[in-house]
């Protein structure tokens, strides 16, 4: 957490709370899911990314505060003295449970870390709201405040075709959970590009160029910063959709190798992801002081001239 | 900001749209105009990143005047107020009233929601070719309503109601409304001296100062100034007033924290965004008493310390927005608003920012953003509003009818004001009273009265009705039925019969209504209103208008009971993890239909 102490002898003060009847201090300043984690509990989350401002969009991370009417999302809720809270109670996991199977019923989770470990600890079963619908007019097009009325027969879903228009990156808004990281991470929190946004409202909210343009018409500069944050693989370097659609995508077989990029004088730290003695995709580091995850074009996207062979 | 702006440009009535609302092309880093040497001349910096807030006002301006946002349109906004194209995209498609699709100048919006569907059968499917279905228009003691806007150099808003199907079909072919009915026809009470909040309605010109101050009006700012800031902050929560809105928070209190914060700059909010389908008495205390409540929000920025205040109003009230303006302007120039008001050295005044049309933007925090050119989507608490709120600062927002309370309460002293009531609701509450009523229309009545009082004071059910339900506090409140008639119309007893108020809505429905559409149509309500941000409300209230179709067609079988405790369910997690009381009460009516009603159990 970008509150810790950097430099140095300040004093951090601590405040004690109560999580699950236990006394626990945390340092003044973080939050509940800082204070569960440094006690060793384990609280689902799914929109909470470590470089952006939680958005508590998902609901997943919502404890017990004593004296709240409502569950209150750990990930932003910041510790006070005093404080006695549940973590793991009927009610907390009925709300996760819930959660797990609202997005689990409406968004392709297959590749979101953890979903399915959660979905059988909370005894989340998605399909339980029926068979997923995959048969929309264009989410792009939705008029606000107007739907088609459902017949139930279906469970709603964010389906979506993939939209694949340009060489760099491909975005796949099925797999979406709209936790806001990439529209924060382009916009005010990082890029300051501002080339997407979350357009529409409810379930037709969706994330949108203006007038749901090609990224090549749109103030997009392919730094990729969204697909660092993207906690779901809605957004993917094409080189990963294309061999995860060929079937070669190996995961457990990458190296992942550590440098620094060699464009400029900035010196980014990069992670490169190797197959087959091949750069599949480049991520930096979310606790790197200089990046903070972020790359720019060159860095992350620009790996090409390392492994132009003699031989091709 | 370095903006990577599309070629697509604004046309000519775009530009002046704009423009006309901004003022000329001057500080802008991209639309100013050239130097000699042929290039743009940059100038703004921090002063143009200070303009968002201008954002919600200008794209209104564009579609007053062509009545739909283009990408030429967005991209000269854009260079005007120096915010990305896409930004302004994501604001303008949160809001029900825009469209960034073309679309004829003339838009017909023909209410479907609750009172005027049970009262004309007003759907979604029924309306004539060319309408739009909206929601609750806020016109309910005349259901059905229309609203109709004819966009151009001289934008029209016009409300027609009750109209007939005929009559909608003329209006989407151009015809024009009918002149609009007496404001005084909305409370049947009217014109009644000894009313409180209602006294002047049918008694006093609402667009008349004079009238006004004639009728009483300013006696109690004049006493608020001569006893002080902190005096009335006393009476007020001496008074007892708790929050007309819906959430009953004690208004003293509220003001009492705004006023002992660090902070000095401090904002006001009218909440006028009276969207609760089946409320409407916010609409007719602007329409009929509009002085009432720009003295009321002095009397309230001068006790809380506010430099400014902003009625947040919904887009769909045309004539509550002119006597509103009319009457800032001449309190304006009577020194009752602006710098030194009465010669007491307190500066304050009021700007009118419309709504766009969006439920949810009757939630305080989403006021904020909306105001501030962001979607209105609601933040997270805490931090409070008191504390943080409308750019940053301390802000008190209460709704139309609670400020109006500050009025009684500083003329007689809160003390005065206690006395009327019962222990646990003080004063004068107003009631929406629509549907199977021979007199519907807004009531005045002290705390204590029984619904089946009520009622009668609305002259009873109509002939030939008998009673099947009454909602009470709209859509996110909950429905009792005629076994409930002897209800006392209380906080402490609607609390104690496990329902609510909340706005004040009083619904009757009789036999004919249709109770598993009115539900259908809550359960859509939330649905198209829900902002979307957190997944409890976005999908929460997608799955309980498909396990409401599905009971529809299962009703009594055994896979009824799956769908039953399916809505129970989302009821939980939408009540327990939603961001905020959209949310939180998205469940609340269908749950009471489910409970007290029985539907479905059949």
């Amino acid at each position: 957490m970008s509150t810790q102490v950097t430099t140095g002898l300040q004093v951090r003060r601590t405040v004690e709370l109560t999580i699950d009847g236990q006394k626990v201090n945390a340092v003044e300043g973080s939050t509940l899911l800082d204070a569960c984690r440094a006690s060793g509990k384990e609280i689902p989350t799914l929109c909470f990314g470590d470089t952006i401002t939680p958005k508590n969009a998902c609901r997943v991370c919502m404890v017990e505060l004593e004296g709240s009417r409502t569950l209150v999302p750990s990930c932003s809720r910041k510790v006070e003295p005093g404080m006695v809270v549940n973590t793991n109670n009927e009610r907390t996991n009925h709300s996760r449970k819930l959660v797990l199977e609202l997005l689990g019923s409406s968004v392709d989770l297959s590749l979101t870390k953890n979903v399915a470990r959660w979905n059988e600890g909370y005894k989340a079963e998605p399909s339980r709201f029926g068979a997923p619908s995959f048969h929309h007019h264009d989410r792009d097009q939705a008029i606000t405040g107007h739907h088609h009325q459902p017949d139930g027969s279906t469970a709603e879903t964010v389906h979506q075709d993939v939209k694949i228009d340009n060489n760099l990156y491909v975005r796949d808004y099925s797999k979406c959970i709209l936790c806001y990281q990439c529209v924060d991470a382009c916009g005010e929190q990082w890029q300051n590009t501002f080339a997407i946004t979350t357009a529409g409202r409810g379930f037709d909210a969706r994330i949108s160029t203006e007038f749901a343009v090609d990224l090549t018409d749109s103030a997009c500069v392919y730094c990729g910063n969204c697909i660092q944050v993207c906690p779901t693989g809605a957004l993917m370097f094409t080189s990963e959709y294309e061999m995860r659609k060929d079937g070669t995508w190996n995961e457990p077989e990458q190296t992942q190798t550590d440098t620094i990029c060699p464009y400029c004088g900035v010196g980014c730290a990069l992670t490169l992801h190797v197959q087959d003695n091949t750069i599949v995709k480049v991520t930096s580091p979310s606790d790197h002081s200089v990046t903070h995850g972020n790359l720019c074009i060159k860095g992350r996207f620009g790996f090409q001239h390392v492994q132009n062979r003699a031989s091709d | 900001m370095d903006l990577k702006i599309a070629s697509a440009i604004a046309t000519t009535s775009e530009k002046s749209a704009v423009d006309l609302f901004l003022g000329p092309a001057t500080e802008t880093s991209q639309g100013g105009e050239r130097n000699s040497a042929g290039y743009r001349v940059a100038r703004g910096g921090e002063s143009l990143r200070s303009l968002r807030h201008l954002l919600l006002p200008t794209l209104h301006a564009i579609n007053d005047r062509v009545g739909w946002l283009s990408r030429g349109a967005i991209n000269y906004i854009s260079q005007r107020l120096d915010i990305a194209p896409a930004d302004i995209y994501g604001v303008a498609t949160f809001y029900a009233l825009f469209d960034t699709n073309e679309r004829p100048a003339r838009q017909v919006h023909v209410c479907i929601d609750l009172t005027c569907r049970a009262m004309s059968g007003c759907k979604e499917d029924s309306i004539p070719n060319g309408a739009i279905a909206s929601p609750c228009i806020g016109v309910c003691e005349r259901a059905p309503a229309v609203l109709v806007i004819e966009t151009g150099v001289t934008p029209r808003y016009e409300v027609l109601a009750p109209a007939t199907n005929n009559e909608i079909a003329e209006l989407v072919a151009g015809k024009s409304a009918r002149t609009q009915q007496d404001i005084a026809a909305a409370v049947p009470q009217a014109p009644d001296n000894s009313l409180v909040l209602l006294s002047r309605i049918g008694r006093v010109d609402p667009l008349s100062i004079d009238e006004y101050i004639a009728s009483g009006g300013y006696v109690a700012l004049r006493r608020a100034i001569e006893i002080g800031a902190e005096q009335v902050i006393k009476e007020v929560t001496a008074s007892g007033l708790v929050g007309r809105g819906g959430a009953a928070f004690p208004t003293g209190r509220k003001w009492a924290a705004v006023a002992s914060q660090p902070v000095k700059t401090r904002y006001l909010i009218c909440n006028a965004d009276e969207s609760e389908p089946g409320t409407f008495k916010d609409r007719v205390l602007m329409e009929g008493d509009p002085f009432a409540l720009v003295e009321s929000m002095t009397i309230a920025a001068f006790a809380t310390g506010c430099q400014h205040g902003w009625i947040y109003l919904r887009g769909e009230y045309p004539r509550a927005l002119k006597n509103l303006q009319n009457a800032i302007t001449l309190a304006r120039s009577s020194s009752m608003l602006g710098e030194n008001i009465l010669g007491s050295g307190f500066g304050f005044d009021i700007t009118i920012f419309r709504g766009a049309g969006a439920y949810i933007c009757g939630e305080e925090t989403a006021i904020f953003n909306s105001i501030e050119g962001y979607r209105g989507e609601p933040r997270n608490k805490p931090p409070f509003p008191v504390e943080v709120g409308l750019f940053g600062k301390p802000t008190v927002v209460n709704n139309v009818e609670t400020l109006v309370n500050v009025l009684p309460i500083i003329t007689n002293t809160g003390d005065k004001y206690a006395t009327w009531g019962t222990t646990g609701s003080k004063g004068k509450k107003l009631f929406c009273v629509s549907g199977a009523v021979n007199k519907p229309g807004v009531y005045e009545v002290t705390f204590g009265a029984t619904l089946r009082q009520l009622i009668d004071l609305a002259g009873g059910i109509k002939l030939g009705s008998s009673l099947q339900a009454v909602l009470l506090g709209g859509a996110a409140g909950g429905f009792v039925g005629p076994e409930d008639l002897d209800l006392e119309l209380t906080l402490e007893a609607a609390r104690a019969a496990g329902t609510t108020l909340g706005s004040g809505v009083v619904m009757v429905l009789d036999q004919t209504v249709d109770m598993i559409d009115q539900l259908q149509r809550i359960a859509a309500f939330f649905r198209d209103e829900s902002c979307g941000q957190c997944v409890p409300c976005r999908v929460g209230t997608v799955r309980q208008q498909e396990a409401l179709a599905r009971l529809v067609k299962s009703s009594g079988s055994q896979n009824s009971a799956v769908d039953l405790q399916l809505l129970r369910d989302l009821g939980q997690v939408m009540r327990d993890a939603s961001i905020c009381g959209l949310g939180q009460t998205a469940h609340n009516a269908i749950d009471s239909a489910l409970t007290r009603l029985k539907v479905f159990s059949a």
